[in-house]
């Protein structure tokens, strides 16, 4: 893929909520197919910089995601490019998982317009793929949260995008679980070859699934490299300010908490 | 794109639902059924007995090109062609239009006590009709939707700017009680005005507690184009409002603009329950009792939700037209306290249906 036009281009990105910059002057190129991880403390601006891919909030700087200004595209040609994972996906009372998953369709349909039999089908390949389908017809408030991410890993599947972006995809699920569902993002990628840009807080999970990491600290990226690169004890130590081991393994470096002998 | 997995297993397409459970025929035609049925009731009942061979023939006479003897008399048939059929066509439009718009406000606000009475916007319109009548030829009879219109708009806006700088983490409840606040401010504002101008006050009072006319097709002629652009518009974005239920992040993700959705449908269900309340008056409830009804029978998707909220709707206000003409015969009772009577209860189950969201 090297040399390819990049898919993903941010330089001087800036984003302000309520005021305050929370994203500051980022520069950051992701090659399609790339899978990059961005890690930071909480409120380091991961949430806000993905949500400025996808178009959600303004952002200055220059952008351009898929080819798209994601500040001035039309909602539905960006949707058509971008999917999002969301932290805490919202439920709604009465909907089922094959409806869920269905709205994934939106940015595809007509206007006004409801899902065609191309739409119901490729809903269905995403449920099978995803292994949904004995829970495709129970209300979606029902299941577990493992599988709430796969139902949500599905809808953003089913529309079809280059770039898929995940907001802590797996900061509410048991230590089996997260592997499952990064494992089963990390066979669509290859699969469909997506663009993965994950926001995530297991830092040993980054490091073994990230191809390449991406540290923010108060809105600004601190570093930016392989996984071996970026986990430096010391390095993490200061952004953190955590006292933690890196052992190497083969799996990619693995982040220890250590607690304070005293 | 890389549809054609490898791992996908062979799936036989018709041993599986739709992808969507889509309106059925039999749904829509139960709904139909339903409607004319209340149509029908509405037409038979009343002081003067008609008869349901007669009505029926009656109507079949009205097709171009069929002549048939209803066997009704002069006066019979223009009890039925000049009071009873208008007062019955405006009861469905005005049915259809306050389940619709209450269905698009609680789309739109995500909030399931959203309805045009509770959110200020049936008061707001109230008081801009009021200002419409005391102001008399100067507005005329289409002069008084339009400031019913802006006076609607004005209690949604009112309602909603109040309910959101308050409402914290507890938006659904804070709404409709800034939504209470704010209609009854526009009651007080609207009693005032009927006070001070006591030569039109019966007429005023007798329509703010809600009343279907029995003064001819005017009422239907002058709501009906708004109606039909309010109902028609919602209906348009029923796929739309099923994408608004996963909050602004997750459907502005999904390629719609929640804003601007929310505009749309604010303006478009204030326009509907500005002409309702222009020609019925104050009816409350209409807008949550039918669409909670109609999702309890037939689950959440607008897709299903929104066409039969309107046929259900009107039935609804027909047989509450019915109930009203009848209770305390030869006297009405308004219709308003009718659709309260049944609505204040409901509101109450509807309330402790969501105890755990709210």
């Amino acid at each position: 893929m090297k040399g390819a036009q990049p898919v993903v281009e941010c330089r001087g990105v800036g984003v302000d909520r309520g005021g305050v910059r929370v994203v500051t002057d980022v520069d950051l190129v992701v090659e399609p197919g790339d899978w990059v991880v961005v890690v930071g403390p909480n409120g380091a601006g991961k949430t806000s910089l993905l949500h400025a891919m996808a178009g959600l909030i303004p952002a200055t700087g220059h952008l351009s995601v898929g080819g798209l200004d994601p500040g001035h595209a039309p909602r539905r040609r960006m949707a058509r490019v971008v999917a999002l994972m969301p932290q805490r996906p919202v439920v709604p009372e009465g909907t089922s998982v094959r409806e869920l998953v269905a709205l994934g369709r939106t940015p595809h349909l007509r206007r006004f317009g409801t899902e065609t039999a191309e739409d119901r089908e490729a809903v269905e390949r995403t449920i099978d793929r995803l292994e949904l389908v004995a829970l495709a017809d129970r209300p979606a408030l029902d299941v577990s949260g493992g599988e709430l991410q796969r139902v949500v890993l599905a809808r953003a599947l089913a529309q079809e995008p280059q770039v898929l972006l995940l907001d802590e995809p797996t900061s509410a699920l048991d230590i089996g679980h997260q592997q499952s569902v990064l494992d089963l993002v990390s066979e669509m990628r290859l699969e469909r070859q997506l663009t993965v840009i994950a926001a995530m807080h297991d830092l040993t999970l980054a490091g073994q699934y990230g191809r390449r990491v991406v540290l923010l600290h108060r809105g600004q990226v601190v570093a930016d490299a392989t996984p071996a690169e970026v986990l430096q004890p010391a390095r993490l130590a200061e952004v953190y300010d955590a006292r933690v081991e890196v052992l190497q393994r083969a799996a990619g470096p693995v982040v220890l908490p250590v607690r304070d002998p005293g | 794109m890389a549809l054609d997995l490898p791992r996908v297993r062979a799936v036989t397409a018709d041993a599986r639902p739709a992808t969507r459970p889509r309106l059925r025929w039999t749904t829509l035609g139960a709904g139909v059924t339903v409607c004319l049925g209340a149509v029908l009731v509405g037409c038979l009942v009343g002081p003067a007995g008609l008869g349901i061979r007669g009505v029926l023939l009656e109507l079949l006479d009205a097709i171009p090109g069929v002549e048939v003897d209803s066997g009704l008399s002069v006066t019979q048939q223009a009890i039925f062609w000049e009071i009873r059929l208008p007062r019955v066509v405006l009861g469905v439009l005005v049915g259809a239009t306050l389940a619709a718009a209450g269905t698009a406000y609680q789309g739109v606000f995500r909030n399931p006590l959203a309805d045009p009475y509770l959110l200020g916007v049936s008061s707001g319109a109230g008081l801009g009709a009021t200002l419409g009548i005391v102001a008399g030829g100067a507005v005329g009879p289409v002069g008084i939707p339009v400031l019913a219109f802006v006076g609607g708009l004005l209690g949604v806006a009112a309602t909603y700017a109040l309910g959101s700088s308050i409402g914290g983490g507890r938006g659904a409840v804070v709404i409709i009680l800034a939504g209470v606040a704010v209609g009854a401010f526009f009651n007080a504002i609207q009693n005032f005005v009927q006070q001070r101008y006591d030569d039109s006050l019966l007429s005023v009072y007798s329509w703010m507690l809600g009343r279907l006319s029995t003064d001819g097709w005017s009422d239907v002629l002058i709501a009906l184009p708004y109606v039909v652009v309010s109902c028609g518009v919602i209906l348009l974005y029923r796929r739309t409002l099923d994408v608004m239920a996963v909050g602004d992040v997750e459907a502005a993700s999904l390629g719609v603009d929640p804003a601007r959705v929310r505009l749309v449908l604010v303006l478009t269900a204030t326009l509907g329950t500005a002409a309702v309340v222009s020609v019925s008056g104050l009816i409350g409830f209409v807008g949550i009792v039918v669409p909670h009804a109609v999702r309890l029978l037939f689950g959440p998707a607008h897709q299903t939700l929104l066409p039969l909220a309107l046929l259900f709707g009107a039935a609804f206000l027909v047989l509450a037209d019915v109930v009203a003409r009848t209770a305390l015969a030869p006297a009405e009772v308004p219709i308003g306290v009718v659709t309260a009577v049944v609505g204040a209860p409901f509101f109450l189950i509807v309330l402790r249906r969501h105890k755990g969201t709210l």
